[in-house]
């Protein structure tokens, strides 16, 4: 084949897998279509790679093979991880595909140089400064997930100028070499630069900002990518870039708006650290607690059962029991729904993922907004390791810090059962009045013992 | 401004603003699945990387794209793995029953 027609065909393959990318997201609206869409993402990415392998421009092979033998090495094992780890998984491939298209960035600069036009320069340099501090600030995320690092903000007097002097710094820097493109070393120091803001973007941020922070880095992440598309003039990865940027800003703003905040508060604002209102009222306020049997007792008898999940579900690797509850109170003839919280998990429709893997059918797990009016018909709402998205002060009392927060109506329900280890208070750290109310009964215990325990109950009841 | 630079954004933005449209209409249920497919349909970097690595205009080029090679790949087998391992346990209470 002559070297123009092969490029024809290259091109070609391009657009087939631009067409396979739309369609992927395109089927991933419904649960009974989305595995078409990965299939089609997955032929797509194939037929993309494949055509590449045949650029006349590519003349070495051995060690590209070796390279991708490595990368499913490493890709495989990160498939193939825990539920409760796809937050963490999920924010280090955001800092390795910001790192790749980095460091294409910086290849494509060291062999340009010093011939790089003013454009092209800038370009390069948006990219990489990107790609730079999305890496490390993936990294530390990815960090605070696992717990390696410290969870709760970490700030300072004077961060955010501090933060924000050394972004002016990698701007300028970008500036300079606009019209110095041959200065290398300064191209070294605005990646160092870059990498550094990375480093401070992220670690003030922490607690339950984590599902926002990992959308904005899957945004950034899919940006560097588009922008790397720009330098190379490649449309495969602009689009493939726009689209992956695109669904991680929709997120950003859907977790944003979930928990009430705007990008500019979760960028500058730590949270966790206003804990005023803490120390006053709590003192002479009782709760009810209860037995597993009572629990059990009041949970057989009712109609309507609507659970509502929090993170501290998972922490306490409740689900699977969660689900057996499910099923025992399915069998009795109640009819049990779960409320799930847009912020509920550690990323965004993580407590979707949490549940489904517990063998928890889809159709039963409900969005705030279409579950919250079915609370006043509710018999019994039993909240499990969720403790802010509850608090009823979002919605009533106006110094709250959490005011205007979305939460789930759990208190509108007749009776409300909250599973907890103690009366400590959630990442907002605040004190929640829904423990107070009369019609609340408090089930203190580790949520998968007790969990257990009631199922026990109603299994020992019914036979 | 390089005519490039001017088709390459007619397309980022004409994807940008499907990618809106499409994401809006992704049930909030399988927000999971979709940052991990994104993220490995983002991993077509890979492409760019094979490039810059089979190009061999340098050492040092060869081997950020190799590297890049690896990392990106990892993303895309790593993100199709995954999803496909979420999808798969999203079932229907009639589908559940054996």
């Amino acid at each position: 084949m002559n070297p123009a027609s092969l490029q024809q065909l290259i091109d070609f393959s391009y657009i087939a897998a631009v067409i396979g990318f739309i369609l992927a997201l395109k089927w991933l609206n419904s649960p009974v279509s989305a595995m078409r869409g990965v299939l089609i993402g997955e032929i797509a990415s194939a037929v993309a790679v494949v055509a590449t392998l045949f650029d006349p421009q590519v003349t070495h092979y051995k060690w590209i093979i070796v390279a991708l033998i490595i990368g499913a090495g490493v890709g495989v094992p990160l498939g193939m991880v825990k539920m409760t780890a796809v937050p963490q998984r999920t924010a280090l491939s955001h800092a390795f595909g910001a790192m790749s298209a980095a460091l294409i960035g910086v290849a494509e600069y060291f062999v340009g140089t010093p011939h790089i036009s003013k454009f092209q320069m800038g370009e390069i340099g948006l990219e990489v400064v990107i790609g730079s501090l999305t890496f490390t600030g993936s990294i530390i995320a990815a960090g605070k997930l696992q717990e390696i690092l410290p969870q709760r903000p970490i700030t300072y007097r004077g961060q955010n100028i501090v933060s924000l002097s050394t972004l002016g710094v990698a701007v300028a820097l970008i500036g300079i070499l606009v019209f110095h493109p041959g200065y290398t070393h300064l191209f070294e120091a605005m990646v160092f630069v870059a990498l550094i803001f990375g480093i401070m973007l992220v670690t003030p941020i922490g607690g339950a900002d984590m599902p926002t922070v990992i959308s904005l880095l899957n945004s950034y992440a899919g940006f560097s990518a588009a922008l790397l598309g720009f330098v190379l003039n490649s449309k495969v990865l602009v689009v493939a870039g726009a689209l992956d940027g695109a669904s991680g800003f929709i997120l950003s703003v859907i977790m944003c708006k979930a928990m009430n905040r705007s990008f500019t508060n979760v960028l500058f604002g730590a949270f966790g650290q206003v804990q005023v209102s803490t120390a006053k009222g709590t003192e002479e306020r009782t709760v009810r607690s209860a037995s597993a049997e009572d629990a059990a007792g009041i949970l057989g008898s009712a109609n309507k059962v609507i659970i509502a999940p929090g993170y501290g579900m998972a922490v306490a690797q409740a689900q699977h029991k969660v689900r057996e509850l499910f099923d025992a109170l399915t069998k009795r003839g109640v009819d049990v729904k779960f409320a799930i919280h847009p912020v509920a998990g550690r990323m965004p429709g993580h407590m979707n993922v949490l549940l489904a893997e517990a063998d928890i059918p889809y159709d039963k797990l409900v969005e705030m907004d279409e579950i919250n009016g079915d609370f006043p018909q509710t018999d019994v709402a039993l909240i499990i390791g969720a403790n802010d998205v509850t608090n009823p002060a979002a919605r009533e009392d106006k110094g709250s810090p959490i005011y205007g927060m979305p939460i789930l109506d759990v208190d509108k329900a007749r009776t409300v059962m909250v599973i907890k280890r103690s009366m400590a208070t959630g990442f907002a750290g605040i004190d929640n009045p829904l423990y107070y109310m009369d019609k609340t009964l408090m089930l203190f215990g580790d949520a998968k013992n007790f969990v257990g325990s009631i199922v026990r109950e109603l299994s020992g009841g019914h036979g | 401004m390089p005519a490039d630079f001017i088709s390459s954004l007619f397309v980022f933005i004409l994807a940008a603003f499907l990618g809106i449209e499409l994401i809006k209409r992704v049930s909030p249920l399988l927000h999971t699945p979709l940052m991990s497919l994104t993220n490995a349909l983002d991993a077509i970097v890979v492409v760019a990387a094979i490039i810059i690595a089979g190009r061999h205009e340098s050492r040092f080029s060869t081997i950020l794209g190799l590297v890049a090679v690896a990392a990106s790949f990892s993303n895309m087998v790593g993100g199709f793995v995954i999803t496909d391992r979420m999808l798969h346990m999203f079932k229907t209470a009639k589908a559940k029953k054996p």
